[in-house]
């Protein structure tokens, strides 16, 4: 049940910003952090720090169990397999470029076509801008619905028997568009593709099945789901990632060491080059608990009832148009808008005055805001410590914003 | 609700640049055209200089972006016009100096850019105000050294 004793475990939201009470609506680019996760990376600092996968000492094994801990954690967390399918990594960037630069590098050949979509954000478009790049590959957009959705038809259409990897997002950070990944997957096995999913913004707000969706590649960041920074997630399948060769070399990585050659270690260590990001772990790991003890569907329901009375409420404002689709049942909790004659930015700073936090720009998606033909929005993104009293707030603040800028000059 | 903490960077001169900007447009005989983007916001300029014997003789800018990027290169191409080179740059250092919340060289009449001064509080907002400056500079170096 999702009430307002959850904001209490968020230390950071019980402060005031210019004066008012902090409104916290940029969960998108980052979440909070609850005191749970905090207290776990702080507590693993204070007592259990060491070294993993080396050390005969006691400490030695208490990291080695936290890391390794954390990793079936994440296992369960989206229904995979075996541990050996999860890498830990510093983040969804980071994951995305490691299936470009290693099973990209091995299996895209000149002519082949990599498919992805207009609403990408930038961290699933460069790798393979890079990657067409360097193979003479054809890099393939799929175009977007007027409400910013995709159609399968279209996806059906730009995929062919040359694609060797379909690569979307799940959740745009945009749009808030959730999209049909598991349609998708089979249109891609069909073509003799293989799925890469981008899933920053959906494993925050949904319960994720990877086994269920059957994508061959999942790319998730710890720090949008109340866990730390510098963490993050590259789930695969364990055939296709036994195939692959590491990107990074080093300590952590390898089996045998020569003087001019070396063998590797077994999955998922031969992709964990050096020292791991072991207290990342233990913070994502407590953020999983945390995520499931209250559960994912009560996350996800929770948002569509704040996406819902946003647009209810922010649709009352004359001159605010919002993008992406038009039902809230369709989205997660992202609202991306313009005021009329009021640049985001401007937008942003009189939010920021009376203690409301959104962001403003181009969102990493500059392809996207082409498509939508504006240079820039500004984004109010919900998750579980939001409510409705913080989207009145934001009303207020937007009444306020076109008060000032129509009324005072 | 009041808004004194807004007045603070929304001046009315820096609102009237924004609604009225001065020299909006592209010189057809412009001699340097700049084009510049603050990559983290979209905010975009473009602007031509015509530069003749060490003189600023014309300026105009386009571009889209907020209220204080465009006001400012409003204002920025108000200040630099018929000005010689080295006295454009010396503008540009105060500007920056201003910006930056450093003391800065007050023998120089500033005109409407000091009503920006109330940005330099608002650290998000500087690299809005200075990228037409950044442009005019990068556009009378490339023109010194041609």
């Amino acid at each position: 049940m999702i009430n307002n004793e959850i904001k209490s475990y968020f230390p950071i939201l019980n402060q005031e910003v210019n004066g008012h009470p902090l409104v916290y609506l940029d969960s998108a680019a980052t979440s909070q952090k609850p005191i749970q996760v905090i207290e776990a990376i702080s507590n693993y600092y204070r007592f259990d720090n060491s070294n993993v996968h080396r050390g005969v000492h006691t400490l030695g094994n208490r990291a080695t169990e936290s890391y390794e801990g954390a990793r079936e954690k994440v296992r369960n967390f989206i229904s995979a397999k075996s541990t050996q399918e999860i890498i830990f990594m510093r983040g969804t960037t980071t994951a995305i470029n490691t299936v470009a630069q290693s099973y990209g590098s091995a299996n895209v050949q000149e002519g082949d076509e990599i498919v992805i979509t207009y609403m990408e954000h930038h961290s699933n478009i460069i790798p393979w801008q890079q990657l067409a790049k360097q193979k003479g590959a054809v890099l393939k957009y799929v175009d977007l619905e007027e409400d910013g959705t995709l159609s399968l038809e279209k996806v059906r259409e730009t995929i062919t028997e040359r694609t060797k990897i379909v690569s979307i997002m799940y959740v745009s950070n945009v749009l808030g568009t959730m999209n049909p990944i598991k349609e998708i997957a089979q249109i891609a096995h069909e073509n003799g593709a293989i799925m890469v999913v981008d899933g920053a913004q959906a494993a925050p707000h949904l319960r994720i099945d990877v086994q269920d969706l059957d994508c061959d590649f999942l790319a998730f960041s710890g720090h949008k789901m109340c866990g730390p920074t510098g963490i993050g997630v590259l789930y695969g399948k364990k055939e296709l990632l036994e195939q692959m060769e590491p990107v990074e070399f080093g300590g952590e990585m390898i089996d045998f060491v020569g003087l001019f050659d070396s063998t590797w270690k077994e999955l998922p260590w031969k992709f964990e080059g050096g020292t791991p990001i072991i207290a990342g772990a233990v913070g994502l790991a407590a953020a999983i608990d945390f995520l499931e003890e209250i559960g994912l569907d009560e996350i996800e329901k929770h948002e569509h009832e704040l996406a819902s009375y946003a647009m209810d409420r922010m649709s009352t404002i004359k001159g605010l148009s919002i993008f992406g689709p038009k039902d809230p049942g369709e989205r997660a909790g992202i609202v991306t808008f313009n005021l009329d004659d009021v640049h985001p930015h401007d937008v942003a700073t009189v939010l920021d005055m009376n203690g409301i936090a959104v962001r403003a720009g181009h969102h990493c998606a500059q392809p996207l805001m082409k498509w939508l033909q504006v240079t820039a929005t500004a984004r109010a993104s919900f998750y579980l410590y939001n409510s409705v009293d913080d989207i009145d707030r934001l009303v207020a603040g937007l009444n306020t914003a076109k008060e000032y800028f129509n009324d005072v000059f | 609700m009041s808004f004194n903490n807004l007045d603070q960077l929304y001046r009315t001169v820096i609102m009237d640049h924004y609604k009225k900007p001065r020299n909006k447009g592209s010189l057809e005989d412009g001699s340097v055209t700049i084009d510049m983007n603050n990559p983290t916001c979209g905010d975009r300029i473009h602007l031509t200089l015509q530069v003749t014997d060490g003189i600023v003789e014309n300026a105009k800018f386009d571009g889209e972006g907020c209220s204080i990027s465009m006001a400012s290169a409003s204002m920025m191409t108000q200040a630099v016009k018929g000005k010689p080179v080295d006295e454009a740059l010396k503008l540009s250092t105060i500007f920056s100096d201003i910006m930056l919340g450093k003391e800065y060289d007050d023998s120089i009449d500033l005109g409407d850019i000091e009503a920006l001064a109330g940005v330099a509080k608002f650290p998000a907002r500087i690299k809005c105000a200075t990228l037409a400056w950044k442009a005019m500079e990068k556009g009378v170096q490339n023109e010194s050294h041609s």
